[in-house]
């Protein structure tokens, strides 16, 4: 048997085939088995870590008419696609962004439907609680529903199976290779679903890119977006969608794992201090909007500054204003002693944080609100919550980008049909999750989206599938 | 003294779990925690203790073994609440008891108790007539003397936790309806998880059948116990009387449920044990067991020459269980309660 399999005898016959074990996965899984396909889900990674990024995630954004049982108030659809467009600057695939968005009112439950179960926003996500909905003990716990109702429902799972080879005749998928612990394994199947994330976790291919720099960025997912399959499509002529050199990123603590450190490695920190790069030096408004809506440009900043890493300095006065880290801070009774401790030129620090005391125009501190707090005179201002670094002891994080997803994709039609670049639509491959996203999302991010957009095109990917391999 | 490791590992486990906090509507753990900023000793053990050991927070974490921040909530908390009883206990130097008890020296402890109310034995052909085998003054002074140290013991236990946890600052009945309820086993309108994806009632059912079987044989000791002090009512008492059904209820309650929970027992995910205390929580429900089954057959055979025999030897187990339920699982409907009422205080 093992020496059949390592010979590639081993062919497996199925209806519907989906690569991929996320959120958008399960869902065409559970969409295809619906239409009465028999579906195998081909995981590539062990079943401890199932479920992609959808592991680390919490929440969905759903438009809603009028307030529903978990959401205030409403939201509408305009209003909804109207974010898309302002959060990607118009780069946005318009009728794909709008489908997104009437299909997520059914997210809420289409997802109930399955046993998992859904909450109210929790406790310290403000402004969230108009547009989305959380998952009951977060992404992993709705991912163990559906795997639960996959298992109920008769689709089949492989673990470990890591995509090798797919072969593309004409316009359709024919065979997909997979290399399992045990050996190679062909899958037959009448149509594919491609739903295996983005590259994000792909070192050499983000070198390609951002060179060495790549070797400092902290990827807060899951190690097995390798990008495989987006890879073998686009080589095999698929159309690609989305700038292929920019990936989601925000700071994260530089001593998070270099994989998988998920929610709990943020710092929310960085509006209340200032942030200095290697050289000792700031370089950019740390006080320029509120936090949540500036959490997402911090990844970049860093990753721009030498060797990848920054610091957030703050003073004792905002110890107990931000959510709690994980880790400890570095902690140190003068600027010095700070500087010394993380290894930054004493004098350089000392002069940034002097010059920087000496610039601020004393105001009314409110963190709630864009308060009176600034700076004036210097080369990169702080425009709110500048307060003196006065107050020890003084507290230092170090901060490295953590990279979230990538933009680069395959384009997609409306019914998740991967298009070709010959202009043609490829037969039976459909595509969901964030290996499409890009169609949609061309830059930036909005809180729950992903998961939106891995529900709504997992759906019709599945469904697509499902009619097409029961026909 | 809790352990430095198991102590520092919950404080690491909390600090994770507060810097994520997808689990806040699971549980009041997770609630209580996040009002917190850091942990110290009695805030861990509080949150130790509020814990109902159920495996949702395990099985919905991101960061649980094999991740290598390796959070295992329902585990670590186990680990700590063991840790607070052997903190709590009097005297403290009966605390080494809590990790060694097991079904033999419960049974052992049993036997002894056996052999010495045997030696009170007056008649061994008695039949019916309890007081005739063994003399009332004897049953009272041995069992007032045991319940004595027992109700001490456990006060001064329970003084020991409400100083460590900080103590509920005002009353709560919500606490107390937790704590009789089990609420918090499906407060999130559905009962929690025993693996993955299987959510029963069941653990629950059989807690409550040993618990108010255990509060209906109590019940039925003390209206016994009216009846012959302040109405000269002789046991035996008609099997339509209150003490006789009280008892009968709550006896058949505490066979069934430590029979379901052993079963439950035996089925639970490994990954939510504590392995240090498999003893004490195997002893705890075999003497329920024992108990309502050597006191459900004297009720049957009370009439029949086995009686003697039969009434020492439940005696024996009842004797037996008192003494070991200071220092033993008994405790954790204590502190849990104490827990309750504090967090139902604390939110209140």
């Amino acid at each position: 048997m093992a020496d059949r399999a390592r010979d590639n005898h081993v062919v497996e016959q199925v209806d519907v085939a989906v690569l991929g074990g996320g959120n958008a996965g399960l869902c065409a899984a559970l969409a295809a088995r619906q239409a009465g396909a028999s579906v195998v889900v081909l995981e590539g990674a062990p079943k401890a870590f199932r479920g992609g990024n959808s592991r680390h995630t919490r929440n969905l954004r759903s438009m809603h008419e009028a307030p529903t049982d978990l959401l205030i108030d409403a939201y509408t659809e305009d209003e909804f696609v109207t974010d898309l467009i302002r959060v990607t600057g118009g780069r946005t695939d318009e009728a794909l962004a709008r489908r997104v968005v009437r299909d997520s009112a059914g997210c809420p439950a289409w997802i109930r439907s399955f046993g998992a179960r859904l909450q109210p926003p929790l406790k310290g996500t403000l402004h969230l609680d108009r547009t989305n909905v959380f998952f009951l003990g977060g992404g992993k716990a709705l991912m163990n529903s559906y795997y639960a109702a996959a298992d109920r429902l008769g689709i089949r799972v492989r673990y470990e199976a890591q995509v090798a080879d797919i072969e593309l005749l004409d316009g359709a998928i024919r065979t997909v290779l997979i290399r399992e612990p045990d050996g190679l394994r062909t899958i037959k199947a009448k149509a594919f679903v491609l739903a295996a994330g983005g590259f994000e976790a792909n070192i050499e291919w983000l070198k390609e890119i951002w060179g060495a720099a790549a070797d400092n960025f902290i990827v807060r997912g899951t190690p097995y977006n390798t990008g495989t399959v987006l890879k073998l499509m686009l080589d095999r002529g698929a159309q690609p969608v989305g700038d292929p050199t920019q990936f989601h990123a925000v700071a994260i603590d530089g001593r998070a794992p270099k994989f998988d450190g998920g929610i709990v490695t943020r710092l929310d920190c960085i509006s209340l201090g200032i942030v200095v790069n290697q050289n000792g030096v700031r370089f950019y408004d740390e006080g320029e909007d509120f936090w949540p809506k500036r959490y997402a440009i911090w990844g970049r900043l860093v990753a721009q500054q030498p060797d990848q890493i920054a610091y957030s300095i703050v003073d004792s006065k905002s110890a107990n204003l931000f959510m709690p880290s994980v880790f400890p801070p570095i902690s140190a009774s003068t600027i010095t002693d700070l500087a010394r401790q993380v290894g930054l030129a004493p004098s350089a620090l000392e002069r940034t944080v002097d010059d920087y005391n000496r610039a601020i125009h004393p105001g009314t501190f409110n963190h709630a609100v864009l308060d009176d707090c600034h700076t004036s005179g210097l080369e990169v201002e702080k425009t709110h919550w500048a307060r003196p670094l006065d107050t020890p002891p003084f507290w230092a994080y170090p901060l490295r980008p953590g990279i979230t997803f990538t933009y680069l994709g395959l384009k997609v039609d409306e019914r998740a049909r991967v298009m070709m670049t010959n202009r043609e639509t490829a037969s039976n491959v459909f595509a969901a999750g964030e290996i499409m996203a890009g169609n949609i999302l061309g830059q930036g991010y909005v809180a729950g989206v992903g998961m939106t957009i891995g529900t709504v095109f997992g759906r019709i990917a599945g469904s697509e599938a499902g009619a097409l391999a029961v026909a | 003294m809790p352990s430095p490791n198991a102590l520092e590992h919950g404080q690491h486990v909390m600090t994770v779990c507060n810097a994520c906090r997808y689990c806040e509507a699971y549980c009041p753990v997770f609630q209580a925690m996040e009002q917190r900023t850091s942990f110290a000793k009695g805030d861990v053990l509080y949150l130790a203790n509020l814990c109902h050991n159920c495996g949702e927070c395990l099985y919905a974490c991101q960061y649980a073994p094999p991740h290598e921040f390796g959070i295992d909530v329902p585990r670590a908390l186990a680990e700590i609440r063991l840790a607070s009883y052997e903190e709590y206990c009097w005297p403290r130097f009966m605390s080494g008891i809590f990790r060694r008890s097991g079904v033999v020296m419960s049974l052992a402890i049993s036997l002894v108790s056996m052999a010495l109310l045997w030696m009170f034995v007056r008649s061994s052909a008695a039949r019916a007539d309890f007081y005739a085998v063994i003399p009332h003054d004897v049953m009272v002074g041995v069992f007032g003397l045991a319940g004595s140290v027992i109700v001490l013991s456990m006060t001064i236990g329970l003084a020991r936790a409400l100083k460590t946890f900080g103590g509920p600052e005002r009353a709560a009945p919500r606490g107390l309806r937790d704590a009789l309820t089990l609420r918090h086993l499906h407060a999130t309108g559905e009962d929690c998880t025993r693996d993955v994806e299987t959510r029963t009632p069941w653990r629950r059912y059989f807690h409550h059948c040993t618990f108010y079987g255990f509060a209906l044989c109590l019940a039925s000791t003390t209206v016994a116990a009216i009846y012959h002090t302040f109405f000269g009512w002789r046991a035996p008492y008609a099997y339509a009387s209150i003490p006789v059904v009280l008892g009968t209820v709550g006896g058949v309650g505490l066979f069934v449920g430590p029979v379901g929970l052993l079963a439950q027992y035996r089925r639970r995910d490994v990954q939510l044990k504590d392995p240090a205390q498999r003893g004490m929580d195997l002893s705890f429900i075999v003497m329920l067991l024992m108990t309502s089954v050597t006191g459900l057959m004297l009720l049957v055979l009370r009439g029949s020459t086995s009686m003697p025999v039969l009434l020492v030897v439940h005696l024996g187990f009842v004797l037996g269980f008192f003494v070991t339920m200071p220092y033993g699982k008994f405790v954790h409907g204590i502190y849990r309660t104490a827990a309750l009422l504090k967090f139902a205080s604390e939110t209140s």
